[in-house]
């Protein structure tokens, strides 16, 4: 390949991590709550406020200030849902869906309370990438993978993170027995609804960072709604990923890769209208997951 | 075919023993959820009694807010709803009835802006008919996959709504983009397609055929061996397979077919009596309020009629607030969310009454 090529790789790749970012975040967060049993169909309203906090919180106290906030704002979308699924008993999928709504009803309300109807523009400060010492040295794959902003690292940390916490901890083995076989779990003394809690908490957290990883370090703005649907997305990676953390992770890069893909289209100036690109994902998702899903199974208790 | 069916609203034994709870519980799930928006409110630093004020206004201060925003605004809640109480009964979680409806609209407009010189009787029911067979056929694609490979129809049906809205922007700036190619948006359908409305107001043709909708899905769920089927399917897919000999996972493929139907019903109907046209966000998030309306009428189509108008006067209202108070229209979502989930906490609560009355003892959760 000459150069020029390389060039095109290394940029198409670094935007395939770029896009996957957010998704990878979530998506992990969201394999520890499906493992424990707990389908968190909030997890896209937990990104949206992630999102909206983590542009408030970096307004008034820079970037890293708006990390913080963005995972409260997680959390505490995660705690309603959890209290509401996990604590009193409701229909996971549609209690999900009511704390997304809620959750576009608020940041829609706060919003333009915030910025009025001109928006924040790009007043918010962000999160610049970090190139790492030595590995973004290292010929396309170091120049796509290492040198991103911090979030990106923290995905990438989070996937061993996250095995070694499901299948090395006690409470990995716990968890994981929540979700497959809760009455069993329980009559052999697994704190079941705690475990969950926790779970689904954990999800809301990495969902709030998620969010706030779009707005710092990719989007670089706030808009309404601006998840359009990563939340949902990251929950059919988690399926495609077959509910394991590095699985999860390679789900994730593929995205990221599909979405990547219109911006390589887009420079070759094909004849094919964008929108089509933009769909490309979601029905590669859907491929996917026809591919995938008879092959593999859930949690047997999931969404119980 | 749910990946959770045991917590949905438990089907209501005849009317009699259900209005008086029903109602409780709507009437409950309605003043929270305007009780934390108006907190919210507060909190946020607005005028909570002004926005409620303009919220009743928008919905029932005159004759034209009520016939024009309210019950216009039904229409299209009660179509999905009803399709929502249809594809829940049968235990498929449809949450794509947004998806659904755009792929309707967008027939109804290619089929309305085709339909210069044609008599209306032709026009009209040739844009329903198209409007409902695009929503099945968008909804197929989720029971097909579910049918042959097991892909959860919440994510696929989720995941084809985003697709769908891709389609409308490429539709409207591409093949059904109007004549000037200038604005992102088709030409008006012709005059023939477009339903007529009541004297003075915006209420148009679309209100009669919810209604009847709903009487028919009503009928239909509670009066016919095909609506026993189905509701056997959602209650109890196990034992509808084994002792009821019911083709369970294909009885709620049909209800998700249906509720695809007569969501692309309503889309062809905000076409030919509402907008004219097709653009983006035509849908001010019908798809997810039609789940609102449907488990606030605890999946009972007839009950949909009342919680549709109610979801249409939230919707009015919101648009005046927004108007006067200048308080963001989305603000209503949050009354949406509450009411969900302050029904469903009230049906885990009877649930739970009901087991500790016949003391049943073996409960999984």
């Amino acid at each position: 390949m000459s150069a020029p090529d390389l060039d095109a790789l290394t940029a198409f790749l670094a935007a395939a991590v770029r896009v996957a970012t957010p998704l990878l975040l979530a998506a992990i967060g969201e394999t520890v709550t499906e493992r424990g049993g707990v389908i968190n169909l909030s997890l896209e309203g937990a990104m949206l406020a992630g999102a909206l906090a983590a542009a408030l919180g970096a307004g008034a106290g820079g970037p890293w200030a708006g990390v913080l906030t963005g995972a409260l704002a997680g959390l505490a979308a995660a705690a309603l849902f959890a209290a509401v699924s996990v604590g009193a008993g409701v229909n996971q999928i549609l209690a999900g869906t009511a704390v997304t709504l809620m959750c576009v009803g608020i940041t829609g309300t706060v919003y333009r309370r915030a910025y009025g109807y001109g928006g924040p523009g790009l007043t918010i400060p962000t999160l610049a990438p970090l190139p790492l010492p030595g590995l973004s040295r290292i010929p396309v794959l170091g120049e796509s993978l290492f040198a991103q902003p911090v979030p990106t690292y923290l995905g990438f940390l989070a996937v061993p993170a996250a095995w070694w916490l499901l299948y090395r901890t006690r409470t990995g083995l716990q968890l994981r027995a929540t979700g497959e076989a809760a009455e069993l779990a329980r009559a052999a003394g697994v704190q079941v609804r705690l475990l969950r809690f926790a779970a689904t908490l954990a999800g809301g957290v990495f969902g709030g960072v998620a969010g706030a990883s779009l707005v710092l370090a990719q989007v670089g703005t706030f808009a309404e709604r601006m998840t359009a649907g990563r939340g949902y997305v990251a929950i059919a990676i988690v399926v495609l990923g077959r509910w394991h953390p590095v699985g999860v992770a390679l789900a994730a890069l593929l995205f990221g890769a599909a979405t990547a893909l219109q911006f390589l289209f887009q420079a070759l100036g094909l004849a094919v209208p964008y929108q089509v690109f933009l769909m490309l994902p979601y029905l590669l998702t859907l491929g996917a997951l026809a591919g995938a899903v008879g092959r593999v199974r859930p949690p047997a208790d999931l969404g119980r | 075919m749910s990946a959770g069916g045991p917590e949905l609203p438990a089907p209501s034994r005849g009317w009699r023993r259900a209005l008086p709870r029903g109602f409780r519980d709507g009437a409950l799930a309605l003043a929270v959820g305007l009780g934390v928006l108006a907190l919210g409110l507060e909190a946020a630093g607005y005028d909570a009694p002004a926005a409620l004020g303009a919220l009743w206004r928008g919905a029932f201060g005159s004759w034209y807010a009520l016939a024009s925003g309210t019950l216009v605004r039904s229409v299209p809640l009660i179509l999905i709803g009803v399709g929502i109480c249809l594809a829940f009964r049968g235990g498929a979680l449809n949450i794509g009835a947004e998806g659904q409806f755009y792929a309707g609209a967008i027939a109804a407009t290619w089929i309305g802006v085709h339909a210069a010189g044609w008599p209306g009787l032709a026009a009209v029911p040739a844009l329903w008919l198209g409007g409902a067979l695009a929503g099945a056929l968008w909804a197929a694609v989720p029971a097909w996959l579910k049918l042959r490979f097991g892909v959860l129809e919440v994510i696929s049906t989720l995941l084809l709504n985003f697709v769908a809205e891709f389609l409308v922007s490429w539709m409207v700036q591409g093949p059904l983009q109007e004549a000037k190619h200038i604005y992102p948006q088709s030409d008006a359908i012709a005059a023939a397609a477009r339903l007529p409305a009541l004297a003075g107001t915006r209420l148009h043709l679309g209100f009669a055929l919810a209604l009847a909708v709903g009487l028919v899905g009503w009928y239909v769920l509670t009066r016919t061996l095909w609506g026993f089927r189905l509701r056997a399917a959602g209650a109890g897919p196990r034992a509808a397979e084994v002792s009821g000999r019911i083709a369970v996972p294909r009885v709620a493929a049909a209800g998700l077919l249906w509720s695809g139907a007569l969501a692309g019903l309503a889309g062809a109907v905000e076409i030919g009596g509402v907008s004219y046209a097709l653009f983006q966000n035509l849908s001010p998030g019908y798809g997810f309020t039609g789940i609102a309306v449907a488990l606030l009428a605890r999946l009972d189509p007839l009950a949909v009629l009342a919680t549709g108008a109610l979801f249409g006067a939230l919707e009015a209202g919101a648009g005046a607030m927004q108007r006067e108070a200048a308080i963001p229209a989305v603000a209503v979502y949050v009354v949406e969310g509450v009411i969900i989930l302050v029904i469903l906490l009230a049906e885990v609560a009877a649930r739970r009454a009901r087991r500790a009355a016949s003391g049943a003892g073996l409960v999984t959760g």
